[in-house]
């Protein structure tokens, strides 16, 4: 509590009630911290050691709560889990360790990042698949039509330039 | 009283929706004139009335009406005024109304900005968007109604409006956003009235782009905003994170940028047609699946409504009778739409269309994403979580090639480009790109690092592409510069694409170079972050309009200098007793200095999180640079009366290809 | 051909409402437990009533074992209380607590206040014994079988209804196993 907010000149009156409702203040954030940014104030054996607690605490997701990962929610779970990383992280486990231990406990839920099994193969291929495709098949479709125009009659390329010139110019 | 008035008025919209729905529509089957008229009179009674209703709303908000449920819920007479009328739209029910009111004020916009549209189209276009407003009015009156009693026995006193939206950014950024979602029922609506009359053709495409075009730009904001208010807000330092609620309006926002560009090739080069209704199907389905998803419960999000699988029910059927409708319209009158392909393989269309396949799948990869956990649960596979890692390692990849794209798009030209010019205008801008990407990071931090290399390279390449683009065209024949003579829309198009580069610049930056530390400050104590010395000299007890907060004072200090003097606030609402963290941040250009309140450690220590955060403004400025690219474009010449004369001329020299079934 | 090609998107989007509808009835908030069919780890961890005496997987005995985690800190492990004394008149199952991550005095005098229903209740203080099975609140119950399996894990206080929906059917089918295995 900051003595500063005592001003000498007020009345002790005054001061009593300040007192009094920084006291109030206080115990009201502590119990009422529900949106507080949570601080976990740990002290790493070294800067990798940091590094990787910054990025597992982001790829863990936090089993309770409504889609927080670790680093971000304040609930006790979350409190919970972020102390035991920490010490799971100074005892010098490996990060897929870390994993394991996490997901034999709480599931594949608990990762952010799905791992690739059976089940994931669509969500982690499908994108590249997907791409292909549509570029397969405009490409396919486009040398389809351009084999099909080269039997049409078609200009001189010199004529050719020189329509585009007229034609594109903005 | 009042809030029953309102509820008649929206009964009443409701009224005016179902006659905009149908009687235009009988109007054109019978050629009748009067019929097709009314379409735009009645779309001003659709809208004046929902505007009465959400006007009543707010303002019985602000007369503290806690007889009504949705006021006494997420209000308190002690809350500001201004969040009172910003609490409209704070909770499931008002923002529903605040969707209906901007759909009923597009849906008039387009019935006041269409003279120069045949009657027929705008009519259909009209009835259309009608029938969109019943779907949406309906839902709010039978789930969703604002204007709900809790008589005889009603509060006293609100519940308040829950302290993380009690800020400026509810203010602004939920209104853009539903002006952006909402605005693309309008391209929907174009291209269900052309399905419908069975022809597309270049005017069609040019009336429907500004209103796309203006409806991404309003997403644009929206989206920026929401990042930009959950990074200060929040209190972690993050500006986004892959949830739900945040996907389900970026989707849109990608599918949309697809569309305008598909816009853009149809009006011009009259093909991509296809691609074009599709698009604007797909884009509306996105809204409507994303509504689905935020109040329906079926997904985990920390954004989510309170939830309930009615409404969610009901948000499926509409859904189901809205893309379904859609979709079998466009299988059964597609073949009616004819897109004569006259482009080679080197051409702009063929560069847009690649980037518009790569739009797509970001787009479908991201709801795949979204939906998987869903998916593996529905077929009895347990649970995973499906989070930001994901998305980062599929996303990103799609957007470094899609930006080699923007670079050669508006340099290579329409149909056949011609390699020897093509290569010129790119040779220097690349090598430039490159050798920039390449020097930034030590000129920045010191050694090399290959993402920012990359994310700088590509920005610089996107800028150079459109600088170029805007000299060529500003540069005469005889030589000299008249940059007045660069139309409206190239310059729209080049602000807009800068945008995007500087978005990218700001995103690569914070993400290679931000720094957090996180640490028990004592009263005089000072912690080094990234060259700033950040000293904590202790706290102060303020009071607000409806809580008291303690602030911390936080004197910041760069070479020896003085910078500013952060105050990050832990605040108890009066209210609910909730406490929030306001971060104190110091922004400028280059880097944000942030810092947030932990816990109290006696003796007026407390922990702390401090960030330094480089360039993370460019990420929320790109946005601002592309919508206004976006208006700039909307403001070009060729919308307007007197240029159209000369225009309809010109038309007739090209014939348009239409077959009749 | 080309003509089905057009009904692509309208057949892609009815499996996509399809899985919507299906979404509408599951409970994205519902987790199983990622332990059900591993054993129960070890432990050592002390007897919260007398700390001196430490406690192992081995000490709890008995054919069906129920696990309780609680706290005074959880509000609804009150309301569950009561439902506790009751159940533990069935003869076939043994009832221990897991004291989680609380403060020793308070939970001594909550059990006093509210009378003790365990056979004992293990003192874990930092939680580890909870991480080792998964616990991410208060109150969660698990059932364990003769050969030390974890069968379930119920999350959320318990009463009848529950009582008679989620944990005689299996607390039957373990007794069952039971008896065929001894004959």
């Amino acid at each position: 509590m900051s003595y500063a907010a005592i001003d000498f000149n007020t009345t002790k009156l005054q001061q009593l009630i300040r007192l009094l409702v920084s006291t109030l203040l206080l115990i009201t954030f502590w119990l009422s911290n529900a949106n507080a940014s949570p601080v976990d104030t740990f002290e790493f054996k070294d800067e990798a050691t940091k590094l990787r607690f910054q990025v597992l605490s982001k790829e863990l997701r936090c089993p309770k709560c409504q889609n927080q990962n670790l680093a971000d929610s304040n609930s006790k779970i979350a409190v919970d889990l972020r102390k035991n990383l920490y010490n799971l992280l100074q005892e010098g486990k490996s990060d897929q360790e870390i994993i394991d231990f996490m997901v034999y406990r709480y599931g594949d839920f608990v990762l952010y990042r799905p791992p690739l099994k059976k089940q994931t193969y669509v969500l982690w291929f499908g994108p590249l698949v997907i791409l292909l495709g549509f570029l397969g098949s405009v490409i396919f479709v486009l040398r389809k039509r351009g084999k099909a125009k080269e039997n049409e009659l078609s200009l001189s390329t010199g004529e050719q330039e020189s329509l585009d010139d007229i034609l594109n110019k903005k | 009283m009042i809030p029953e008035l309102g509820h008649f008025a929206l009964i009443i919209g409701l009224a005016f929706a179902l006659c905009l729905s149908i009687v235009p529509l009988i109007g054109v089957a019978q050629n009748n004139q009067q019929l097709i008229n009314s379409a735009k009179p009645l779309s001003f009674g659709l809208f004046l009335f929902v505007g009465i209703s959400i006007c009543l709303l707010a303002y019985s908000f602000t007369v503290d009406d806690f007889s009504v449920k949705y006021i006494a819920n997420h209000s308190n007479s002690l809350l500001p005024y201004y969040f009172k009328i910003s609490a409209v739209w704070g909770g499931h029910e008002g923002s529903m109304l605040f969707w209906v009111f901007a759909l009923t004020a597009w849906t008039f916009a387009v019935g006041i900005f269409s003279k120069q549209l045949e009657r027929e189209f705008v009519a259909r276009v009209l009835a259309v968007m009608g029938m969109i407003a019943v779907g949406f009015i309906l839902f709010t009156l039978l789930t969703s109604n604002p204007f709900e009693r809790l008589l005889p026995n009603f509060p006293m006193e609100g519940r308040d409006l829950n302290p993380l939206l009690q800020d400026i950014g509810l203010i602004i950024h939920p209104p853009m956003l539903y002006m952006g979602y909402v605005g693309f029922s309008v391209a929907f609506a174009f291209a269900i009235a052309a399905l419908m009359a069975g022809k597309m053709d270049a005017a069609w495409a040019r009336w429907s782009r500004p209103w796309t075009v203006a409806a991404w730009s309003f997403l644009s904001i929206g989206i920026a905003l929401g990042s930009w208010w959950a990074y200060y807000e929040l209190g972690w330092g993050g500006w986004w994170f892959w949830d739900p609620v945040e996907n389900v309006s970026f989707m849109p926002w990608l599918a949309g940028t697809a569309l305008i560009h598909a816009l853009a090739v149809t009006e011009q080069r009259n093909t991509f047609k296809h691609w074009t209704l599709l698009l604007a199907i797909f884009t509306f389905s996105l809204n409507l699946l994303g509504a689905f998803l935020v109040r329906s419960g079926v997904i985990t999000s920390v954004h989510s409504f309170a939830v309930d699988p009615g409404r969610g029910l009901y948000l499926l059927v509409l859904l189901a009778l809205a893309v379904g409708g859609s979709l079998t319209l466009y299988a059964i009158r597609a073949a009616n739409v004819s897109s004569p392909n006259r482009f080679t393989f080197y051409s702009r269309e063929n560069t847009i269309l690649v980037a518009m396949s790569i739009l797509i799948t970001a787009t479908v990869t991201i709801l795949l994403g979204t939906l998987y956990p869903l998916i593996i649960d529905a077929m009895g596979m347990g649970k995973i979580s499906v989070g930001a890692p994901y998305f980062n390692a599929v996303f990103i990849p799609m957007m470094i090639a899609l930006f080699v794209f923007m670079g050669i798009g508006p340099l290579i030209r329409w149909k056949k480009a011609r390699k020897g010019e093509l290569f010129k205008h790119l040779n220097a801008i690349s090598i430039f790109s490159v050798l920039f990407g390449a020097a930034w990071p030590f000129l920045f931090a010191g050694e090399f690092n290959f993402m920012v290399f990359v994310g700088m390279t590509l920005g610089c390449w996107i800028v150079l592409a459109v600088l170029k683009d805007v000299l060529n065209n500003a540069k005469q024949e005889d030589g000299r510069w008249k940059f007045s003579a660069v139309p409206l829309n190239h310059i729209g198009m080049a602000v807009a694409h800068a945008g995007i580069a500087i978005t990218v610049i700001g995103v690569t930056m914070v993400s290679s170079y931000e720094q957090e530390v996180n640490v028990k400050m004592a009263p005089g104590e000072k912690v080094d972050l990234s060259g700033y010395i950040i000293e904590y000299a202790g706290t102060k007890n303020v009071v607000g309009p409806n809580y008291s907060a303690i602030q911390g004072q936080m004197k910041v200090f760069r070479d020896g200098k003085f910078v500013t003097l952060l105050k990050p606030e832990q605040r108890t609402y009066t209210v609910e007793s909730m406490g929030m963290t306001e971060a104190g941040i110091h922004t400028t250009l280059w880097r944000d200095i942030y810092v947030a309140l932990g816990d109290p450690l006696g003796q007026n220590s407390w922990s702390m999180r401090l960030y330094y955060k480089p360039f993370i403004v460019w990420i929320w400025l790109g946005g601002f640079f592309m919508a206004l690219g976006g208006f700039l474009a909307i403001l070009s010449k060729r919308y307007r009366k007197r240029v159209l004369a000369t225009e309809a001329k010109k038309q007739q020299i090209n014939p348009i290809v239409i077959q009749e079934a | 051909m080309k003509s089905i090609i057009r009904f692509i998107p309208l057949i892609l989007f009815v499996l996509l409402g399809a899985l919507l509808y299906r979404g509408l009835f599951l409970n994205p908030q519902a987790m199983p437990s990622a332990m059900i069919g591993k054993p129960l780890p070890d432990f050592e961890l002390p007897r919260l009533k007398a700390t001196e005496q430490m406690l192992g997987r081995d000490d709890l005995k008995g054919d069906i074992v129920l696990l309780n985690v609680w706290a005074t800190w959880c509000i609804q492990c009150k309301y569950e209380h009561p439902y506790l004394l009751d159940i533990i008149a069935d003869p076939r199952i043994k009832l221990y607590g897991l004291n989680f991550t609380d403060d020793r005095n308070a939970a001594l005098r909550w059990l006093k206040q509210y009378q003790d229903p365990y056979v004992f209740s293990i003192f874990d203080e930092q939680g580890a014994l909870g991480l080792d099975i998964g616990v991410f609140g208060a109150p969660e119950t698990f059932v364990i079988d003769h050969t030390g399996i974890i069968r379930k894990r119920f999350a959320g206080p318990i009463n009848d209804k529950v009582w008679q929906k989620e944990f005689l059917p299996l607390i039957d089918t373990i007794s069952a196993e039971i008896a065929q295995g001894a004959s």
